[in-house]
């Protein structure tokens, strides 16, 4: 019935323009930018509520048929009509009872499956909506948010707002159907009677609010501890080797302890809020009804009313038993939708610090030069602390430039800000004269790879990994990629060769292996400038070799830049910039540096001769 | 954990739009999602962790059983007061204020019950789920690291989550259930007493329902199981995006991977509306059967009534019966797919609890002693992490206390795990390793932690302060401690450079320091240990060549009386040490001091020139020759 609705590609197009549609006014409350994402979906809303109201009226009817029956054989016993005749009324009333109850069981299944499924077209739209926001968010929020929080977004929070339209909006609506016509009905039939049933619907609004306004408190609370416990277990199992190392299971221990019993705690606390508000929304209830059968009974024993309609008083009073319990549940949804809405909507409403000008326009190369203006900057958490000062140099299609200093200096800094990981906060870089943020991000990253310092890879075949960012690639250019990174050989040893699965974070290759698969998966693309940020530390020097010899032809259809502490790596290169606290101290060819004998020839001697007597030279060279 | 490593290459879309080698999350879907109903081995072991809270258990069944009978005797009372107090004819007024002081009586009755069991259960519930969760993450402190390589992270916290919930809401609801089937029972018998053949009649739709069920329940489980592979699938792919988002951005992938995740989206949203449908399904005919049943009562009670062979009272507790018998079953239809559920994640929590602890110490383990030797030996070991493809083949050789040795070769021949076995992360195939003159299998793994200190290739922090990175091993280190360390292996500076100084908070991972600094960390963490052997696994790679000797330097008075183990690939590095092993595809093919190694001309002088000429120079033979082998492990 509705797989039709949702199955067509131009309606999955939007689905996620539905998102951004609703994100309009930010002011206003997280709840309704849920119900007006629902209301996206029209039709399906429609069905759902259209169905919950006519449920809820057929429902109703019960009652009054039920009370009409007993009405009936009371005033059949008592003689008042024929048996006979007595007969064919309570047959016409309990066909009318099966219609109405079966219309009632199709309405209620349309009911919940329409309001299901608007919840399942949100989630699915805010799955698509959060999937996107994540992977476009600049490297600076990613630094500061920890995965483990932005996971409990993407499924918890996200969990929290699909569930509202169903466990609370639609309820909204029944219950107060149910109460509102239920109230009519019994109001016009005594008023005395009327009201008393209904005496605990104040009550239990009130508690109701008091009870989510708590319950939104608690919940947030409890959100924190818990991602506390989360990055706990999660650093552990990620960092097992070092706490295996340390010998620290002991000590991690009391850290899940400590974790755990302060989100216990909390835990406990909400357990209570939750029960006390609904055992007394239940029992205020019970009072109702308990009113009802002494003030009716009364009635009844004054002939006031017939026991039918006391009865259906009664009837009235268990069909809304259910959802008064609910009523618990529906709190607990409207908390938890509203504080899981806001993170969720938070994420999604960030701003994303790096992306395209307005007037951005694809890059357009013909000469592959590499700029560096004047370039300062300083990571966005740590605004005051600069990390590079006057960085300025130029490198274009067929060079190699290396840059070398010590740690913290530098040198990852400027491989991340020519793909425009970050953006310079003065001076600027350009790539054949266009500035690389005036140009498109797609192109601009097209035109720039960098194999990181700290590659991840994930967990598929080697031959995905190699692949990743150029997924159609023949098999041939995989393997000599792997060829060129000088892994081809050890891959084809694999049982699976390069069908084999590499674990998480590659555990199961060994560090140099690591670092050659990331080097493959760069060489797959061809971009007009490539970094190789440190990224054959932990390879020997021979593999090194070959893997530089294997590239010769590559290199030369663009500029290369490599950042490297053994100095081996970089000597040949046609410029070397040596970087100190930010600031190119030293630059020129190898034998420019070594002639200088500054800094960079110190350095090299210190390879190159046994380490102790170099070192007083070394000082004086500082 | 199937390996099914073929099947990604076969693995190509035919519409020709998606890449044919992308994929996002891993592509190894949970295998068990759904269990049978009900598992006795699950419910055995699960029922270890409810024991402690027995009384608890006791108290809020007790508590469900008395609130399920408050229910049953409502509509009891209700009949009365209209049988007694009511009906046409001789009222009986003191009747109905009997009826009114029963019910109150009742209704508090059932407002106590139900506080007490509702929050009880919660509590219990919420206590075991830390319980059982606690016990998991301390079992994976123990299980041997080979388990730990093969798992994702990311899997072992689904299972302390997700699967940990599961179990909860199961507890929670399991109390629940039992006090729905005392009501469905009571509620039959209630009807059976009340009018016998009205009863039989009204039950009779029962078998229906029955046959209905019979044929929906595999069709449903089905769909739930689809929904919930889906599900777990797509979270997959939601954790890689963010774990690898860096890597993402610059290779551009998002365009890609956005609509490979779409699809999976999709697939989550396809099976949910099904599983969903199947779920509703049950509604119109449960609700058909209220109704008939209640037409039988109208149109059976009803001329029983007029016949006066039935009181109206009854007729009327009747219609209240019939309307509150269909909840339990309902809600017992529900709880049916919550017990799968749990059931197929308490088998996933037992495989967890059930890893074998092949790496454990010994009953009769001897702790070593702060003021052994400190020497280290390989005697003839062979070691794989797969049997079948050793790493190290029969490798013999003896640090003696005090010196300092480095271990060299190419990528992959095994150096790493050669330090790995020292400290025991994995045990040897053949022969022994020993340290301080103990095989390692003899003793226990904490006093061998405690005397074996190491900095890992890949330098890792917690999020948490620097002062607390550095001493994570030593938690009663002082601050002077800490601080000698940091500006022995040269960090101070950077330290006291950033905001908060030793106080500034790491972000995840480390990820704001640079490598190197990281690495500095690291090795100041290791420092800060004061372990009589410590090992270091390329702790400079990522470090100038300055800044590594300035710890040289320091290392000198550092190692004095300890044994140091070094691997760097940087030959300059390790031209210091007292002996060189060199190792290549697993066998340790030649040891010495440097300047012998570069006498015998073998692979370390080859090695060793490489490393600083420059490459144009070297003639191919030449370096065919040094790497022989070297890089095809
Ligand atoms: N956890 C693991 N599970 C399975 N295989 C592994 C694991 N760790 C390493 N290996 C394999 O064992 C071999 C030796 O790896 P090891 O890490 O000891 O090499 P290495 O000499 O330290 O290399 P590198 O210098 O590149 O770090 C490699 O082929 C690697 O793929
Ligand atoms: N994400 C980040 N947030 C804040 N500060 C950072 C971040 N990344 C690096 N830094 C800081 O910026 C400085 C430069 O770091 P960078 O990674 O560029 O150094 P590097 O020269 O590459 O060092 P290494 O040789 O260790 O890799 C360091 O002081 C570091 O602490
Ligand atoms: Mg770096």
């Amino acid at each position: 019935m509705s797989s039709d609705a949702i199955g067509s590609a131009g309606k999955r197009g939007n689905s996620f323009a539905h998102v951004e549609a609703a994100g309009w006014g930010r002011g206003l409350s997280t709840l309704l930018r849920i119900t007006r994402m629902t209301l996206r979906h029209p039709w399906q809303v429609t069905f759902a509520i259209g169905s919950t109201i006519i449920a809820a009226g057929l429902q109703l009817a019960i009652p009054q048929l039920l009370g009409r029956a007993v009405d009936e054989t009371q005033i059949a016993f008592a003689g008042g009509t024929a048996g006979a005749a007595a007969e064919d009324t309570l047959w016409t009333l309990a066909l009318v009872l099966l219609a109405v109850a079966i219309l009632r069981g199709l309405f209620t299944m349309s009911q919940n499956y329409y309001s299901e499924s608007v919840g399942h077209h949100i989630g699915y739209e805010l799955r698509l909506a959060c999937y996107e926001k994540i992977q476009r968010l600049s490297f600076s929020f990613h630094d500061q948010m920890h995965s483990g929080d932005l996971i409990t977004i993407g499924m918890l929070d996200l969990e929290g707002v699909r569930m509202f339209f169903s466990t609370a909006l639609v309820r909204v609506v029944l219950l107060s159907i149910l109460i509102g016509v239920g109230a009519y009905l019994l109001i016009s039939t005594d008023v005395v009677l009327g009201l008393v049933a209904l005496s605990f619907v104040p009550f239990v609004a009130w508690r109701s609010s008091v009870t989510q306004l708590r319950l939104r408190a608690t919940w947030l609370d409890l959100q924190e501890r818990l991602s506390v416990l989360t990055r706990v277990m999660e650093e552990n199992l990620g960092g097992i080797r070092v706490v295996r190392a340390f010998a620290a299971q002991a000590h991690e221990m009391l850290k899940f302890d400590k974790a755990s019993k302060n989100a216990l705690s909390l835990a406990h606390e909400r357990v209570g809020i939750r029960v006390r508000n609904t055992s007394a929304m239940t029992f205020s209830f019970f009072i109702a009804m308990g009113l009802v059968l002494w003030v009716g009974g009364n009635k009844v024993m004054a002939g006031e009313i017939s026991v039918g309609t006391l009865a259906s008083f009664l009837t009235f009073m268990t069909i809304l038993q259910m959802p008064v319990r609910q009523l618990g549940m529906m709190v607990n949804s409207f908390a938890r939708a509203s504080t899981c809405g806001s993170r969720l909507f938070g994420l999604l409403d960030l701003d994303v610090a790096i992306k395209d000008a307005p007037d951005a326009r694809p890059l357009d190369i013909n000469e592959g030069t590499l700029r560096f203006e004047n370039v300062d900057f300083a990571y966005p958490s740590q605004e005051s602390r600069p990390v590079l000062r006057g960085v300025s140099f130029e490198g274009r299609r067929g060079e190699t430039i290396g840059i070398v200093g010590p740690p913290g200096s530098g040198k990852s800094t400027i491989a991340h800000l020519i793909p425009r990981f970050y953006d310079v906060t003065g001076g600027r870089i350009t790539l054949d004269g266009q500035d690389i943020r005036k140009a498109t991000l797609a192109s601009l990253r097209k035109a720039v790879a960098v194999v990181q310092q700290d590659s991840f890879l994930f967990t598929t075949t080697i031959e995905n990994n190699i692949a990743y960012g150029d997924p159609w690639a023949k098999e041939r250019r995989i393997e000599r990629a792997a060829e060129s990174a000088q892994l081809h050989n050890y891959v084809l040893g694999l049982p699976a060769a390069y069908g084999t699965v590499v674990g998480e974070r590659g555990v199961s290759l060994s560090g140099g292996q690591r670092q050659r698969l990331s080097i493959a998966r760069a060489l797959m693309l061809r971009p007009a400038v490539m970094v190789f940020d440190d990224s054959t530390a932990a390879i020997d020097a021979a593999t090194e070799q070959r893997i530089r010899a294997s590239m010769k032809k590559y290199a030369e259809d663009r500029l290369t830049i490599i950042v490297a502490h053994r100095l081996s790596s970089l000597m040949h290169a046609d410029q070397i910039l040596f970087l100190e606290h930010g600031e190119i101290v030293e630059r020129g060819t190898h034998e420019e540096l070594l002639a200088r004998g500054g800094r960079y020839k110190a350095l090299y001697d210190l390879q190159v001769r046994p380490g102790d007597e170099m070192l007083g030279e070394f000082g004086a060279a500082q | 954990m199937s390996e099914e490593l073929e099947t990604e290459r076969n693995d190509v879309r035919e519409d020709g739009r998606r890449p044919p080698r992308a994929v996002v999350g891993s592509h190894r879907i949970e295998e068990e999602m759904f269990g049978k109903a009900f598992d006795g081995r699950v419910v055995r072991r699960i029922w270890a962790f409810v024991s402690p809270y027995k009384m608890q258990v006791a108290v809020s069944v007790a508590a469900v059983l008395v609130f399920t009978g408050t229910q049953l005797v409502i509509p009891l009372i209700i009949r009365y007061a209209i049988d007694n107090g009511m009906v046409v004819g001789s009222p009986d007024p003191s009747a109905l204020g009997w009826a009114v002081a029963a019910f109150a009586l009742v209704i508090l009755i059932n407002y106590g019950a139900s506080f007490v069991q509702a929050s009880v259960v919660g509590k219990v519930a919420e206590n075991m789920l830390f319980d059982i969760r606690r016990a998991m993450f301390g079992h994976l402190q123990k299980v041997s690291l080979s388990f730990m390589d093969k798992t994702e992270v990311g899997r072992l916290m689904s299972r302390l989550q997700g699967d940990v919930n599961s179990m909860q809401e199961f507890l929670e609801t399991s109390v629940l259930s039992v006090g729905d089937i005392v009501l469905l029972f009571g509620i039959v018998g209630v009807m059976l007493w009340l009018d016998f053949r009205l009863g039989l009649l009204t039950l009779s739709v029962l078998p229906v329902l029955f046959i209905v069920r019979i044929f929906w329940l595999p069709l449903a489980r089905k769909a739930f199981m689809a929904a919930h592979v889906t599900n777990s699938v797509t979270n997959g792919a939601l954790a890689e995006a963010i774990h690898g988002v860096r890597a993402v951005q610059s290779m551009d992938r998002q365009q890609v991977n956005f609509t490979l995740y779409d699809d999976k989206a999709h697939a989550n949203l396809r099976t949910h509306l099904t599983a969903s449908r199947y779920a509703q399904v049950m509604v119109p005919i449960v609700d058909s059967l209220t109704g008939l049943a209640m037409a039988v009562v109208i149109v059976v009670g009803g001329s029983m009534v007029v016949n006066a062979t039935l009181d109206v009272g009854v007729m009327v507790a009747f219609l209240f019966y019939i309307q509150r018998f269909f909840d339990p079953i309902r809600s017992l239809t529900m709880q049916y797919s919550v017990m799968q559920r749990a059931m197929a994640s308490g088998q996933r929590l037992i495989e967890v609890l059930d890893v074998e602890i092949d790496v454990k110490d010994k009953p009769d383990a001897i702790a070593l002693s702060p003021q052994m030797d400190g020497s280290v030996e390989f005697r003839g070991v062979s070691f794989g992490y797969n049997p079948k493809h050793p790493v190290l083949k029969d490798v013999s050789f003896r640090v003696n206390p005090g010196e300092t040795v480095a271990l060299v070769g190419p990528t992959g021949s095994g150096k790493s795990s050669a330090m790995a076995l020292i400290h025991r992360f994995y045990d040897v195939q053949q022969g022994e390793v020993r340290v301080g003159g103990y095989d390692v299998r003899d003793l226990t793994q904490e006093s061998l932690g405690r005397q074996v200190a190491m900095v890992l290739q890949e330098p890792f922090l917690f999020t948490g302060s620097v002062f607390e990175n550095i001493r994570y091993h030593k938690a009663d280190a002082t601050r002077e401690e800490v601080i000698e360390a940091a500006k022995a292996v040269g960090a101070h500076d950077f330290i006291m450079s950033l905001s908060d100084g030793y106080e500034t908070g790491i972000e995840e991972r480390g990820g704001n320091l640079s490598l190197g600094q990281r690495q500095l960390l690291s090795f100041a963490r290791a420092l800060v240990a004061d372990a009589k052997i410590l090992v270091l696994d390329e702790a400079t790679a990522n470090i100038d060549s300055y800044t590594e000797m300035l710890i040289q330097k320091a290392l000198v008075t550092l190692l004095q009386g300890r044994t140091g183990l070094v691997i760097a690939h940087r030959l300059a590095t390790i031209r210091g040490a007292d002996r060189i092993i060199v190792l290549q595809n697993g066998q340790l093919i030649e040891t010495g001091n440097h300047d012998q190694l570069m006498a015998e001309g073998g692979l370390y002088s080859r090695l060793y020139n490489l490393n600083y000429a420059s490459f144009d120079d070297i003639p191919d033979a030449e370096l065919e020759a040094a790497v022989e082998g070297g890089s095809q492990t």
